[in-house]
């Protein structure tokens, strides 16, 4: 029988995060959100826990943990405050993986060690304007040339919703570019996109200005404009023309991690509705004693629980080597919806004050949204599964 | 040079804490276990000495029931060398003259330059183990202190008392014991977190110490009765008729608060 039992290791990473969590990202979260702000504190204590180091090697600075651990731990804080497990989420599994997945012993001594302290940030550039789900769309162009003798990618384009790219640590922005076609037998065009490593200080390389979004308010997200960007030929990240597939497959780890991350925001939101029905008075007793809010806060906990054996299991199975696409597509849809669901009806629960931004659960309602869209909408995961079922 | 942190495991604040009425001791089960906020932040100082100067071994000292693996692992998971774990069923109950012997038992027994300690402890609020230790290890004392800074032989810091500042230093070895005011601990890190498991872990008994708990020659507190804190009394509500100000100072006299 599979076991869902914590290890003693992972129980108590998971609860030490959630000490943190509640003790030191709890009290500025409503700030950080009203303010629209990057809650660098935050951040770089979490460096100092090693969390951007979690799944990394000791060599390349990390902290010899695994995929899972990273999962608990953005469980533990997207219970509450999604934006620094978002920040955290996409340093990791978008910013440091991909150099450390596909990028050779060179690439990996000069970025990993740096992003892994958690000193620096590295962000993810797949999306573009016209190219979101259909991320094979993109127009961003990269073309080697000899520049001064040397050969260089120039790289001419524009990025959308990049997470992390414009804080005052980030210092690296992978993107996706076509550096090539080939034509197919039927005389069609096939583009060839590769990754490219782009320094944030380089010449052309711009983050725009910061989204005005619903939520996420403390995660930093820009538009990003490259603009006659060069960079060394070395740059190139994995093999020519693999980029694409290499991101995909990043994207599908990173829906475990998202998947973890929106546990833990449906979890929060049962944890938040469970005290209020308990303190919160009407007609005479506790509203909890009433049962149309007590199946509700049942139904989140049956919803925030079958989320997390689906994440759980997707790890499981990707650290036995096992395929876990079509697993990780779950984990992200069930995960998304309890998200957004719980915030639903912990919104409902905390009436009136749900309405009211500095509540807990009402930043869980505004943030929970882009559970169900980013890293793959619901519809790519179930074009996913549906796929696995030969449909 | 060689710290020894005395870390002591508490019922969470935060929680209910009892009394047990039969032995009149804290009732161990009605609430959570955790470390001493004052120990957290007695371990680090002794860890942050230790970031900043190589070749500085941190053991953390305990004296608590079997129970006590888990904060013990967590403190050597925040970056302890190693821990020594003072566990006897003759210590249940143990009063402070008793506690010290032990403790200063066991130090002497590893070996040291500085203990660091709390000045007073969450539950049993004592506040006389630290000089009583100097005592007993025949080292100066530096207790209570709201600042510290430790050198290569010495300890120096300030003391905050009643009438203004103290500013005390002693040579090593010494006893030092901080107060609140010193910061709160880091988060242990996950290499922390799997390197606790191997890191070295001594559970002593009182007879590995050669101290007898009921040595009739020693002094020792005991405990002759014990009784449940009386509720709370519904207070006095004085409204406002005009009168309000004579009907309160007519409470206080009563009352002998005046
Ligand atoms: C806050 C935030 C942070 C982000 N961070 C990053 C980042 O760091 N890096 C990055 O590269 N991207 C990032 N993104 C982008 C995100 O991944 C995309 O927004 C997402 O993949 C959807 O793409 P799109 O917005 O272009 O929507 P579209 O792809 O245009 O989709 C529009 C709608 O059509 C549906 N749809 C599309 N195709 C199909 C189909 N074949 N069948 C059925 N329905 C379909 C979609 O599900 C959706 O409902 C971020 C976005 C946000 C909002």
């Amino acid at each position: 029988m599979p076991d869902f039992e914590l290890s003693e290791d992972y129980q108590n990473l998971s609860d030490t995060v959630r000490e943190f969590a509640d003790q030191v990202v709890a009290p500025v979260s409503a700030k950080h959100d009203e303010e629209h702000s990057f809650p660098y504190g935050v951040v770089s204590q979490m460096a100092d826990m090693g969390l951007f180091g979690l799944p990394f090697p000791e060599e390349f600075g990390g902290m010899g943990g695994d995929y899972f651990a990273l999962a608990l731990a953005l469980e533990q804080l997207g219970r509450v405050d999604q934006s620094v497990a978002i920040t955290l989420e996409a340093g990791v599994s978008l910013g440091a993986m991909p150099v450390y997945r596909f990028g050779n012993e060179e690439q990996k001594r000069e970025w990993l060690p740096l992003l892994a302290s958690g000193k620096a940030l590295g962000g993810f550039g797949l999306t573009e304007p016209e190219a979101g789900s259909d991320a094979g769309g993109t127009k961003t162009r990269a073309r080697l040339e000899t520049v001064d003798g040397e050969k260089m990618w120039i790289i001419d384009g524009n990025k959308e919703f990049i997470t992390n790219s414009g804080t005052d640590i980030t210092k690296l922005v992978t993107v996706t570019a076509v550096t090539g076609t080939s034509e197919r037998p039927d005389g069609s065009v096939k583009k060839e996109i590769s990754t490219i490593l782009v320094p944030t200080n380089t010449p052309g390389f711009t983050a725009e200005k910061a989204y005005n979004k619903v939520g996420w308010n403390a995660s930093d997200t820009h538009p990003l404009t490259l603009k006659d960007v060069r960079v060394p030929e070395a740059n190139l990240l994995g093999q020519q023309g693999r980029g694409f597939a290499n991101f995909l497959s990043i994207l599908d780890e990173g829906r475990i991690a998202i998947a973890a991350l929106a546990v833990g925001a449906a979890q929060g939101c049962v944890d938040e509705s469970l005290k209020y029905a308990h303190e919160r008075f009407a007609f005479g007793q506790a509203i909890g004693k009433y049962q149309a809010i007590s199946f509700k806060i049942a139904r989140m906990q049956a919803r925030a629980h079958t989320a997390r054996l689906a994440y759980y299991d997707a790890a499981a199975r990707m650290l036995a080597g096992k395929p876990f696409k079509t697993q990780a597509a779950i984990a992200k849809m069930v995960g998304g919806e309890a998200a957004m669901d719980n915030a639903r009806d912990a919104t409902q629960i905390f009436g009136g004050y749900g309405f009211i931004n500095e509540f807990t659960v009402s930043r869980h309602y505004r943030d929970s949204k882009i559970l169900e869209v980013g890293e793959g909408t619901t519809e790519v995961q179930l074009m996913v599964i549906a796929r696995d079922l030969g449909l | 040079m060689k710290i020894i942190v005395l870390v002591k495991e508490v019922p969470d604040t935060y929680g209910d804490r009892k009394l047990n009425l039969e032995t009149g001791l804290a009732d161990r089960e009605a609430s959570e276990a955790v470390i001493d906020e004052i120990s957290e932040r007695s371990l680090e100082l002794a860890l942050s000495f230790a970031d900043a100067n190589a070749g500085t071994e941190v053991a953390v000292l305990t004296l608590a029931s079997e129970g006590a693996t888990a904060t013990i692992r967590k403190a050597l998971a925040m970056g302890a060398g190693s821990a020594i774990h003072v566990s006897d069923e003759a210590l249940r109950g143990a009063d402070l003259g008793l506690t010290a012997e032990t403790l200063a038992a066991a130090i002497r027994r590893v070996g040291f330059d500085l203990v660091i300690t709390g000045n007073v402890s969450t539950d049993g609020s004592g506040g006389m183990i630290p000089a009583m230790l100097a005592e007993l290890l025949d080292v100066p004392h530096a207790t209570g202190l709201s600042s510290v800074t430790i050198s290569d032989g010495a300890v120096s810091g300030s003391r905050p008392v009643e009438s203004g500042v103290q500013q005390v230093s002693a040579n090593l070895p010494a006893v030092l014991s901080i107060t609140e005011a010193l910061p709160g601990a880091r988060f242990p890190n996950f290499k922390g977190i799997m390197a606790a498991k191997k890191r070295p872990l001594e559970v002593l008994s009182l007879s590995d110490l050669g101290i007898t708990a009921d040595n009739p020659e020693a002094a020792r507190s005991i405990m002759l009765t014990v009784a449940e804190k009386p509720p709370r009394a519904a207070g006095v509500k004085i409204i406002d008729e005009g009168d309000a100000g004579d009907r309160l100072a007519d409470f206080l006299v009563e009352n002998r608060l005046a």
